[in-house]
Order: structure tokens, then sequence, then C-alpha cells
């Protein structure tokens, strides 16, 4: 590009690009209330804005790391890549979308699996991650959901499963919605086998992810604002024409409706789940599961 | 042009029409045109068995969605009898986009669950074009589990656009009804057959669409979102449908090459809306000899077949 620079006129040059003293990202603007927050203070917040408790969208990996002890962690099905069995294209292939992910999030598909303790409770924990293709669900993240719920059942420990996503994965067609039914019939052997699952939706949950999995929760809780739902709401407005009402398909809605147990704030999230699972386990109170 | 016939159907509605026109003729007329109208059938045949012999997914799926194409009901009505309708799901209301009920096939009694589409604006609005709300999905699920308790085998006809994406039905539980319906189709102790007889589309088509068998009339399409709407998201234009019907492999043909389906029931020729009690024929054998399969297996070995089935979905590579 800089032959390129070089040969503009000065007048329609912009300066900036290289001016830029401050390093990248130590400052981020809430996207909930404008502040302008301190990278590092926000970081501590678990990505949960300390003026107004909006919830930022954050990574899977984060997700799990957040949630587990440390050095607990093993992960599950890493092994498992995503193939383009249609040779699908549509204004730009499938593989080419898939290894333009690969490079952004640094993962091979949409959601990370991993076992692990959490103060000391040994569980299987899923996480969406929402930056790879909408955190859509094609093969690979069917596989992984259905290993992760196997770890489970031989090891008789509980599944959670944090979903951020915008449904099936387009691009693998009907085996994407086939997906909705191989995990659905994992859970049925969970809850056969008498173990409990916990589904912590978080935003965005929406179509194929939500209609299937992430309803299925023996315990369904949603994080505060987070937009759930199975038709986008474009397509709600398009089809009955008329204007969606406020905080439609918002956490609080579902809570109201009877969808959802309850809403927990991220930075309560581990203590609540360790206390549940605890209830569900009918293990005695351990003193450290209440702080 | 005749709004009964698609596009790349109107040669042969322009030679029916003639051969209507000399029909009509041939009654009040002393001239003999019997030799000349059935010459213009044949024409007609060889016409139609050559637009068929080619047609592409986009074809397909507009013969899927055809004005004239043969609904559930005009099914039940051929292939069962003793049919005794069931209504409502016992929390909120009853869903006219989903019919069900009991009757018996050859005696045989089973369980029916099918989506309704309407033919005229009246009953398209009443039947909300075949698109369901919650109360649908739980009015099917009651009766799949009544079929469990009595040992009814589980017949679901599949034909619709999708799920209902309204307002009240998001109220509802839209998701959760689906969900739910997957959840316990995959464990229920009874044999259930899909058939996908027109329209399979997304969530809405899969919340009845769990089984040991799914069958496809070979002019159905399924899919995880319609052409239209996969275009305007990827392509970002509704234009693109015919691209989008391509890409995704909707036809029965493709997704049996693909392992996601068990088989095909053909259909007459020119498709099912050309000849209903010849299709009908078709499907009735092709629902019996799936039955008489199904009923030699014991039921936990139905439910363990069932599973293995749905975990072969999909394909990866495993480093």
């Amino acid at each position: 590009m800089s032959w390129f620079r070089k040969l503009m006129p000065s007048k329609i040059r912009t300066p900036g690009g290289n001016k830029r003293s401050i390093p990248e990202g130590l400052w981020i603007k809430c996207s909930g209330c404008s502040a302008v927050l301190y990278r590092s203070e926000l970081e501590r917040n678990f990505d949960v804005c300390p003026k107004c408790s909006h919830h930022m969208r954050i990574g899977a990996r984060r997700r799990l790391e957040m949630f587990f002890d440390a050095d607990s962690i093993e992960e599950i099905g890493t092994g498992l890549e995503p193939v383009d069995i249609l040779k699908f294209r549509d204004s730009k292939k499938y593989r080419e979308r898939l290894s333009a992910a690969q490079k952004d999030t640094g993962e091979k598909d949409a959601l990370v699996v991993m076992r692990g303790t959490v103060d000391g409770m040994p569980l299987v924990a899923a996480a969406f991650e929402f930056s790879f293709m909408g955190g859509s669900m094609g093969a690979v993240v069917g596989e992984r959901f259905v290993r992760g719920i196997n770890t489970c059942i031989d090891n008789n420990i509980p599944f959670v499963c944090f979903s951020a996503s915008g449904g099936a994965r387009m691009q693998e067609a009907l085996f994407s919605l086939m997906q909705m039914a191989k995990t659905s019939v994992a859970l049925k052997r969970l809850s056969d086998a008498g173990i409990p699952y916990i589904s912590v939706l978080t935003d965005p949950t929406m179509g194929g992810v939500s209609a299937s999995f992430a309803m299925l929760g023996d315990i369904n809780i949603a994080e505060p604002k987070a937009l759930i739902g199975f038709a986008g709401p474009r397509v709600i407005e398009q089809t009955v024409r008329e204007t969606l009402p406020e905080g439609f398909q918002r956490s609080e809605f579902l809570l109201e409706h009877g969808a959802i147990d309850m809403i927990i704030d991220r930075r309560e999230m581990r203590t609540n789940l360790l206390s549940i699972l605890g209830i569900l386990a009918r293990k005695p109170t351990v003193t450290s599961a209440a702080g | 042009m005749n709004l009964n016939f698609l596009d790349f159907e109107q040669p042969i509605a322009e030679l029916e029409a003639k051969i209507d026109e000399l029909r009509y003729i041939g009654d009040d007329a002393d001239v003999n045109i019997s030799e000349e109208v059935s010459k213009l059938e044949a024409k007609s045949k060889a016409l139609t068995q050559s637009i068929f012999s080619s047609l592409s997914p986009w074809q397909i799926s507009q013969l899927a969605r055809h004005p004239q194409r043969p609904y559930t009901m005009e099914y039940i009505v051929r292939l069962f009898t003793e049919f005794h309708e069931l209504h409502g799901d016992r929390c909120y209301a009853d869903d006219h986009a989903i019919i069900g009920g009991m009757a018996r096939l050859e005696g045989m009694p089973v369980m029916i669950i099918g989506q309704q589409k309407g033919r005229d604006t009246k009953e398209k609005l009443h039947r909300n074009f075949g698109m369901a709300r919650p109360e649908g999905y739980r009015k099917a699920l009651r009766l799949m589990r009544l079929a469990e308790r009595f040992r009814l085998p589980v017949l679901t006809f599949i034909d619709t656009p999708g799920a209902y994406p309204g307002i009240g039905a998001e109220e509802r539980g839209q998701s959760e009804a689906i969900a739910k319906n997957l959840f316990v189709m995959s464990g229920l102790r009874t044999p259930v057959i899909c058939v996908v007889i027109g329209e399979g589309g997304s969530g809405g088509a899969l919340a009845i669409g769990i089984g040991d068998r799914t069958l496809m009339l070979q002019y159905s399409t399924y899919s995880v979102i319609s052409p239209e709407g996969c275009a305007s998201i990827l392509w970002k234009s509704a234009e693109k449908a015919e691209e989008a019907a391509e890409a995704m492999g909707i036809t029965a043909t493709r997704l049996k090459e693909l392992g996601l389906i068990d088989r095909i029931i053909e259909e007459p020729l020119g498709g099912a809306h050309r000849d209903v009690d010849a299709m009908a024929g078709n499907l009735k054998s092709a629902l019996l000899e799936e039955l008489n399969q199904l009923s030699g297996v014991s039921l936990d070995e139905l439910v363990e077949n069932r599973y293995k089935r749905l975990m072969a979905y999909g394909q990866f590579t495993d480093r």
C-alpha cells in the first residue's frame, strides 16, 4: 500500500494509522452505557461493566477458564475439525469462511468443551465461541457436545453448557439441523442416567440452539438482558408487521413468561451453579461453596 | 397463464387445456375426435416426462410447495379408516396447523400427526399456512405419549415452511416446545415413521421428524432454512434462492445420497398433484412395508437403533 499512499495527494490522506500512541485495546467503550472503561479493570469484573452492569459477550475459552479451578482443565474433542462435505459456496466458499474463522478465533469450531473441577467438584462444561461464525452449530459442535455428555455419563458428573449462538450453520445444511436431534438424544441419555444438566443462556441464543439443548436444561439460567428466542426479531417483525414490545425476547421477558428458572449476574454465576449442583447431587454443605 | 401450474409446467398446461377443449367439443359434436385427443394425450405425457426428467432443485422446491400439492388430510382420508381427530394441547389451545389422531392402516391401529396447510385463502389463514405454534407441537407431544402408552406406531406427515415466527409463539415458548419434542421423540418407546410429503422446513419440521425411518416423497424438500431465507442471509438477496436451493442439497435424491433419509417414495408422472390416488397408493405400500419391518424389532432395540441413527448424523475429521 505504501507506494499508493505516496501517489495520493496529501489532501485526501487521512491522518492516524501510525500515529496511534495508546496501545490497542487498553480502553474499552461499554456497549451498554458508553462509559469508557479500563480493560484490566473490566476483565477483573468478568467483562461486566462496573458502571451499568452490562454483560459483554465473552469468548468460550475465557468463559471456561473463569469457571473452572486453575490447572484442573482437560479439553474434550480437541482433534475434531469441520469438513465441507457439501462443497458449499455462497458469496464465499464455506471452506474459506472456516479458515478465516479459525484464524480469527484460534478455535477449530464454535464450541469448546472441557472437563475439570469447580471448587473441587468435577464436572464437564461446554461454551460457545460466538465470534466463530456466529456460534453456529455444525457437525463438530454437535459431536463435541455429545462427547462432553458421554464423559459425564461415564464418570457420573454433571454437565453445564453456556450457549451463545445464532442457530444452525446453514453451510452444513440439513446436517446442521440434525445436530439438534443428535444433541437432544444425548441429553435424553444423560437425563435417564440421573445426571443434572444446567443450561446457561447468554447473549444471544437463537434458532436451532435455543430450540434444542439450550432449552432442555434441568435448570435453565440466563444472564441479564440476553437475547433468547427461536425466530430472530427481524423475521418476526416482517411476519407480523407490528413493532415488537419493549424488551421482547430478553432474559427478563423469558423469566416473566416462564421459560427460564432464573437470571443470574455473571459475577455470581459460579457460586450459584456450585450451590445448585450441590443440592441436586445431595451433597452436604461445603463452607467454601457459599463464598 | 394458469395459476394452478408452475412456470415450467405451462407448456403442459397449454396442452391439457387444448385436450379439455377438444373433449368438450367432442361431447356434443358428431365428429369423432377421440383419435386426436389420444394423440394429444400422448404428446402431453411425453412432454411431462421430458420436463420432469431434469428438474433443478429450485424447480423441485416449487413443486414441493405447488398450490395443488396434496396435503396431510388428503392422504389421511385415502390411507386410513376410523380416523378420530384429537384436539388441543390441554394447556392453551388447539393449533390448526397440526392435525393428529388415531386411525387404522389396513386394520392396524396407528397414531397420525401431520402439519396441515390450507387450500384457499380462508383455509390458509385457519391453518396458519402450516406453521405451527407451541401449542401445535405440544399437541403432537401429547399424542405421541398417548401412542407410546398404548403401543401405537406413530406416523408423522411433514409439510411446513417452518415453526411460526410470531410474538405469541415466542411468549409461549416456541423453542422449548420444539426442543421438548426432539427430546421425547428420540426416546419414544414405539415405532415412529416420518414422511416429508411437501415442504420440510427447518426446526418446525424436525419437531415431528425424529423417528426410526425418514421417508420423502420424490418431489418434496427438507432443509435447515428455506432457499429464500438462506439466500437473503448468505447472498444478501432473496433472488439468489435458486443458487441456495442448489447449494443446500434439499431434494430427496441428494439427501438419500448423503445418508440423511432412508427412502424415496416415487410420485406419479408430473408430481403428486397430478394423481393423488396413485400417490396415496405408493405412500401406503411404503408405510406398510416399513411398519412391517419395524414391528419385529423389540422396543429396547428400536430405541437403541434410533440413538445410533441420530449419532451418525454429521461428518468431521478426528485426528
